[in-house]
């Protein structure tokens, strides 16, 4: 009897820690086989180029990119110093995203709370979502200038309306017991916005911010391509005009990086704000 | 025992209301329905379901009209959510992204009471309902049982007159749901408001009330009205091996097992 009592906890932890190790070697494996995966792509890019099956004027060549990198940040770009560009190019689609983001979170919940609002306006926002955005790009450069209003604007159309569908929809989905019980506990119209709709809608609000820094990001750059005077696009359609590849992927790679930091504030906000929901995440 | 001489704290008279169905019919759900409830007392209602009863909690707490007929509370008609009425939901209905402190919280900050003073509050009802030491939980973080405590207590904390009930113990296990039943009917002797439990457990209904209401099955109508005269303080867990409880539990169970199986042959 007494045996087992003693042998059967040990078992168990043997047991956990085989699970553990396991766990740990699935994880290494992944990280190793992810980085194969990139090693060959690169490689193979580059001793591709270098056995003559790619050409480099047109698709560029890994360590050409390198070395425009490394000659960028020492000696600058054509158009000027390569941290300006990128500091004009976060502006604008920072600004434009802050703008976007809240003019939708606004106009989401305004819509999602109002009946009649939603049932007038509806129509046309269905419309203005149909159209091309980046085509008022254009427009925008003629209105606005050359300056960082009219790419800010771009960005803003283009986040706008995944902002706002979201936080419609969010609006929409909030629990109609939790809405009851406020009422009940005496909430006035404006205390039910601010103590249970918002709440809920957080969630749909937060996640679409993740897809529209992208977005404000794109009618940033695309404002630039159409006509500007600093910033990555202008960088991008500079390099494109001088026939140079390398260029091209360079200043890809670091709109990449500014894309990859602002998803993980994004992140990092995010699980601020949402400390309340169950952990349903592990890990990664 | 004259209309006039007995205010009621809830009123249902002739009250009727229907839906208008996707396909264009109208469903009623309540017709002709008469109830009253005096201050203090504490009435549950039990019937098949699907029959009406939320309805009927919705009409008294202004979340929804009646079509036909009157609703009051203390003899004045219901024109919308009275913040004398107190309600605890079937579901949970606690605020998921506000700690245990917050959820109680919630009523006196709506209503305009100072933070200080709602926090003082809360933290009593916290203490009340057993739950301290977990005002800075959040609801997943607890169990059913204790997230119906949060909801009782964030319900009482107002201070309700008249309290309703829709089925607020039904998703707990047996054990808890006695445990939570005891807690209520001591909450209750000190609030001393009027209650109105739904449920349709037939058991839970004797041992909490003073009078139980038979409903019939939709349209609903108060079929009969039984008063249980069973003394309190009642002991939730023997009660029900009491002779006298026995006998009333038979005499209701044959009116609502009629109703019950008119509910099935409709359907």
């Amino acid at each position: 009897m007494t045996e087992t009592t003693v042998s059967a906890p040990l078992a168990a932890d043997g047991r956990i820690e085989t699970a553990v190790q396991r766990m740990r070697r699935h994880q290494r494996l992944v990280l190793a086989l992810r980085l194969a995966v990139l090693v060959v792509l690169i490689g193979g890019w580059e001793f591709g180029v270098r056995l003559g099956a790619i050409d480099p004027f047109f698709f560029g060549q890994p360590s050409g990119i390198v070395t425009k990198l490394i000659d960028w940040t020492e000696n600058g770009t054509s158009i000027g110093p390569l941290w300006m560009q990128i500091w004009v190019t976060i502006y604008e689609a920072g600004a434009g995203f802050l703008i976007g983001s809240a003019m939708g979170i606004l106009c989401g919940i305004a819509l999602g709370r109002n009946q009649l609002l939603s049932d007038v306006f509806s129509i046309y926002i269905k419309v203005a979502n149909s159209i091309p955005r980046v085509v008022l790009g254009s427009i925008f450069i003629v209105a606005l200038g050359l300056g960082a209003a009219s790419k800010i604007a771009l960005a803003v159309v283009m986040v706008f309306f995944v902002v706002f569908a979201n936080a419609f929809q969010g609006v929409r989905e909030a629990d109609k017991n939790l809405i009851a019980n406020a009422r009940i506990l005496g909430a006035s119209n404006w205390q039910m916005t601010r103590a249970v709709v918002l709440p809920s809608a957080l969630s749909w609000i937060l996640a679409s911010l993740h897809v529209s820094f992208g977005f404000a990001l794109v009618g940033a750059i695309v404002g630039e391509f159409l006509g500007a005077r600093e910033g990555m696009g202008l960088l991008i359609a500079t390099a494109q005009g001088s026939f140079d590849s390398n260029g091209v992927f360079a200043a890809m790679i670091v709109i990449a990086i500014v894309a990859l930091l602002a998803e993980w504030i994004l992140t990092v906000i995010e699980n601020r704000l949402l400390t309340w929901r169950p952990d349903t995440t592990v890990n990664e | 025992m004259s209309a006039i001489a007995s205010p009621s704290a809830v009123a249902l008279k002739n009250v009727a209301r229907r839906f208008v169905t996707p396909s264009g019919d109208v469903l009623s759900a309540l017709e002709d329905f008469d109830l009253t409830i005096a201050p203090g007392e504490f009435m549950a209602v039990v019937g098949p379901t699907g029959c009406g009863k939320s309805t009927t909690l919705g009409l008294i707490a202004g979340l929804a009209r009646p079509q036909g007929g009157e609703v009051t509370l203390f003899d004045a008609p219901v024109t919308g959510v009275d913040r004398r009425v107190g309600f605890v939901f079937q579901q949970d209905a606690v605020f998921p992204w506000r700690d245990v402190l917050g959820n109680v919280m919630a009523g006196p900050l709506f209503r305009g009471v100072p933070k200080d003073k709602a926090e003082t509050e809360a933290r009593d009802w916290i203490t009340r309902v057993g739950l301290k030491g977990f005002e800075h939980h959040h609801p997943h973080q607890l169990s059913g049982g204790m997230r119906k405590r949060v909801a009782l207590a964030q319900t009482f904390i107002n201070n309700p007159q008249v309290l309703l009930m829709d089925e607020p113990f039904s998703a707990l296990d047996v054990q808890t749901r006695e445990l939570m039943q005891e807690e209520l009917l001591q909450l209750w002797a000190q609030a001393k408001s009027a209650v109105l439990f739904v449920t349709h457990d037939l058991d839970e209904a004797i041992l909490l009330a003073d009078r139980v209401a038979v409903l019939t099955t939709r349209p609903a109508r108060v079929k009969s009205v039984h008063t249980i005269d069973l003394p309190r303080p009642r002991d939730v867990a023997t009660l029900r091996y009491d002779e006298r409880f026995i006998a009333i539990a038979r005499k209701i169970s044959d009116d609502l097992r009629e109703e019950v199986l008119r509910a099935r042959a409709g359907h």
